[in-house]
């Protein structure tokens, strides 16, 4: 399974954990990881420092959490990106609407 | 018929239907038994006393299954086996030898000429229910596989015949523009729009071009059917005159409305006006745009901005980078296709790839455009590539005449209004936040006798409105412009002042009448600026029009002057009247 959550230190993140290849076909995975994170959230981190690469359906994906999370009022952190994910992040300006570490 | 329903079908048969089995073997006696054996089991059978006969029934009859002699008289099984199986061709037919022989050799050759296996004899009819039942499962399997197969070659040849038809009508949408003019060389592949990507180019109703080149997420037909809507609004919004800022908003616009939240399209617009050699870029997602310049080093176009389809209408950066160029300067656009392009290794050609193809050109005198496609090829090694990658270059050479819009149709006297009088006047902020002249074109385009002459019209409105707003309302003297630290103090004055303005306006007047000879449009342009010295106006002083310099209101005036009937000035210049004249 190349996606793991667990509850940050404050008990109201959800860190979602992506490992390998971060494209269509986790496209199920990551959902169910932020669909069944449980309750009480409140914000989101994605952390990348497992990922080799990211296409643009993972960015597709990224768009549907935000979109879970609330929209312009989701908060969400990218974390702990390669170089090559961080140029495609950079890109495509999503430093516009996640903060991206 | 579906899939499961053939699959279904065969089940049954499996279970129930009697099968059609040929025999053949020499021994009268052991063939009575045996066809006595099989019927009783309720199958149809061919019998034939030697291998002649089993190929003939073979033929006529069709079997199933087929049971052989393996030494037989006239032509023994051997023979009869390949016979019989290059006449199946691609048909499984189960062929099974009937044998008294045991040694391997022997056995191996009955395989060998096409036996699928064995039975021995004597008879025994438990094992021979079972062998063809097991091998009638391996037939109608293969049956199974082999219709699919067909249906699957069929149906993807009838979705290769869809995406082809599909492309023409995407075609018809969206090469209704100017990819074919002179300073545009491109590559896309034939059925790239089912890959995502998208290029348009079209020219603007007073001159100049605009150029989008665009790549959704995705593939196949959703990434087609957000194309179209797209190519649309392009298209119809740059005949009617919208800026690439207008146009690029519009389409952010309806792709939010229309696409899936995880689809969006990343996309480069590019405004081109040739006459002031000044580009216009907005890049929103694709890799960096790069002007290739005679004169100096690379200009690199990043992306600056979301891609389309993500951002609300009120969040939503439509601004546009202005850069200047020199004529004979040349933009390189690509989507992500090309810096994915790998070698054998799987290494990426990447943004060093495209770097390393055009740097340092002028001194070879190879078109940027060859040399990034020759680039590529060196890289891939391969002469086939570019199946979802768009490359496109477009170069900054203006000629007279090109890539004119085409003409509307053949006008008719008896459709549009003949008199009318129309006043519109746009204020304050709505000065630097809205651009009229699209509005202003659409109604001059009523009448008919016009509409044919859009390309003036548009010129002769933007030449008044920028007038009086750029000199008239915000006091810009044209002068900053031509030279390279005016320039950017040009712009950046120019939206300061924008933002600033108060107590102004800018008022159109329209006035048509029909003539003997056809009709006659007055437009009246009248700003609440300072106004400027038009009597001592170079250009409006000589009678030869020549100009001292490369003033650009001047070139407004000349143009004005060369298109209308009559130009006159009043209240120092704030207030314009010009007479055009259309003919039937």
């Amino acid at each position: 399974m190349p996606i793991h959550t667990r509850r940050g230190h404050d008990g109201k993140t959800l860190i979602i954990r992506i490992e390998g290849r971060f494209d269509f076909s986790t496209h199920q995975a990551f959902r169910d990881a932020y669909e069944h994170g449980g309750t009480g959230i409140h914000g989101y981190i994605v952390d990348l420092s497992e990922a080799t690469y990211l296409d643009s359906s993972a960015l597709g994906m990224l768009l549907l959490l935000r979109d879970y999370a609330g929209g312009d009022d989701a908060i969400i952190a990218i974390e702990n990106c390669n170089s090559d994910v961080r140029k495609i992040l950079t890109i495509s300006n999503f430093e516009q609407l996640f903060t991206i570490r | 018929m579906d899939v499961s329903a053939k699959e279904s079908n065969a089940e049954s048969a499996a279970a129930s239907g009697p099968l059609k089995v040929l025999i053949a073997d020499d021994s009268d006696s052991d063939r009575l038994i045996l066809k006595t054996l099989l019927t009783r089991l309720g199958h149809h059978v061919l019998d034939a006393a030697n291998g002649h006969e089993a190929v003939a029934l073979f033929h006529s009859g069709q079997p199933d299954i087929v049971l052989l002699d393996a030494l037989m008289p006239a032509m023994d099984g051997m023979e009869a086996a390949r016979e019989i199986k290059r006449c199946a061709g691609e048909r499984m037919v189960p062929l099974i030898f009937i044998t008294s022989l045991s040694a391997a050799e022997d056995l191996a050759r009955c395989l060998e000429a096409g036996g699928d296996g064995f039975l021995s004899k004597p008879y025994n009819r438990v094992m021979i229910e079972a062998k063809i039942n097991a091998f009638n499962r391996m037939r109608l399997m293969h049956q199974t596989l082999s219709e699919q197969r067909d249906l699957m070659h069929e149906r993807n040849r009838q979705l290769l015949e869809e995406q082809h038809v599909a492309r023409r009508v995407f075609d018809n949408v969206a090469h209704t523009g100017c990819l074919d003019a002179p300073n545009i060389r491109y590559h896309a592949s034939p059925l790239s729009i089912f890959s995502g990507d998208v290029l348009f180019a079209s020219p603007r109703p007073a001159g100049g071009m605009l150029v989008f080149a665009g790549d959704f997420t995705g593939h196949g037909l959703p990434a087609a059917m957000g194309a179209m809507p797209v190519a649309e609004t392009f298209y119809g919004m740059a005949r009617k005159g919208f800026d690439g800022a207008d146009i690029i908003r519009e389409i952010n616009q309806k792709l939010v409305h229309i696409l899936p939240k995880n689809m969006f399209c990343c996309g480069v617009m590019v405004e081109a006006d040739f006459e002031l050699s000044q580009l216009k870029v907005w890049n929103g997602g694709l890799p960096d745009g790069w002007l290739v310049r005679s004169s100096d080093a690379l200009f690199r176009l990043p992306s600056r901005h979301l891609p389309l389809g993500i951002l609300s209408a009120g969040q939503f950066n439509a601004e546009m980078e202005t850069i200047r160029t020199c004529p004979g300067d040349r933009l390189l656009l690509m989507t992500d296709g090309v810096l994915e392009c790998s070698n054998e290794s799987g290494e990426l050609f990447g943004e060093r790839g495209v770097r390393l193809a055009v740097e340092g050109l002028d001194t070879t005198g190879q078109h940027p455009f060859d040399a990034l496609m020759r680039g590529i090829q060196r890289f891939t090694g391969s002469q086939k590539f570019g199946d979802d990658l768009t490359l496109c270059c477009l170069e900054m050479d203006y000629q007279e005449g090109l890539a004119a819009l085409p003409e509307g149709a053949v006008p008719s006297i008896l459709a549009g209004p003949a008199e009318w009088t129309c006043i519109y006047e746009l204020r304050e902020h709505s000065l630097g936040e809205f651009n009229p002249l699209p509005l202003l074109l659409h109604i001059c385009m009523e009448v008919p006798g016009l509409r044919r002459r859009s390309g003036e019209i548009y010129t002769l409105l933007s030449e008044l409105y920028n007038n009086a707003l750029e000199h008239g309302v915000l006091e810009l003297p044209s002068e900053w412009k031509y030279t390279p630290e005016g320039f950017g103090r040009y712009y950046s004055e120019r939206a300061l002042r924008l933002s600033k303005v108060s107590d102004h306006y800018i008022r159109f007047s329209f006035h048509h009448e029909p003539m003997q000879w056809g009709g006659r449009l007055r437009v009246i342009c009248e700003d609440s600026g300072q106004g400027f010295d038009f009597q001592n106006h170079p250009v409006l002083q000589s009678t030869k029009m020549e100009q001292s310099g490369p003033r650009y209101a001047g070139r407004g005036l000349m143009l004005l002057k060369r298109l209308a009937e009559s130009i006159r000035f009043h209240e120092q210049g704030s207030r314009v009247e010009i007479n055009y004249d259309w003919y039937f």
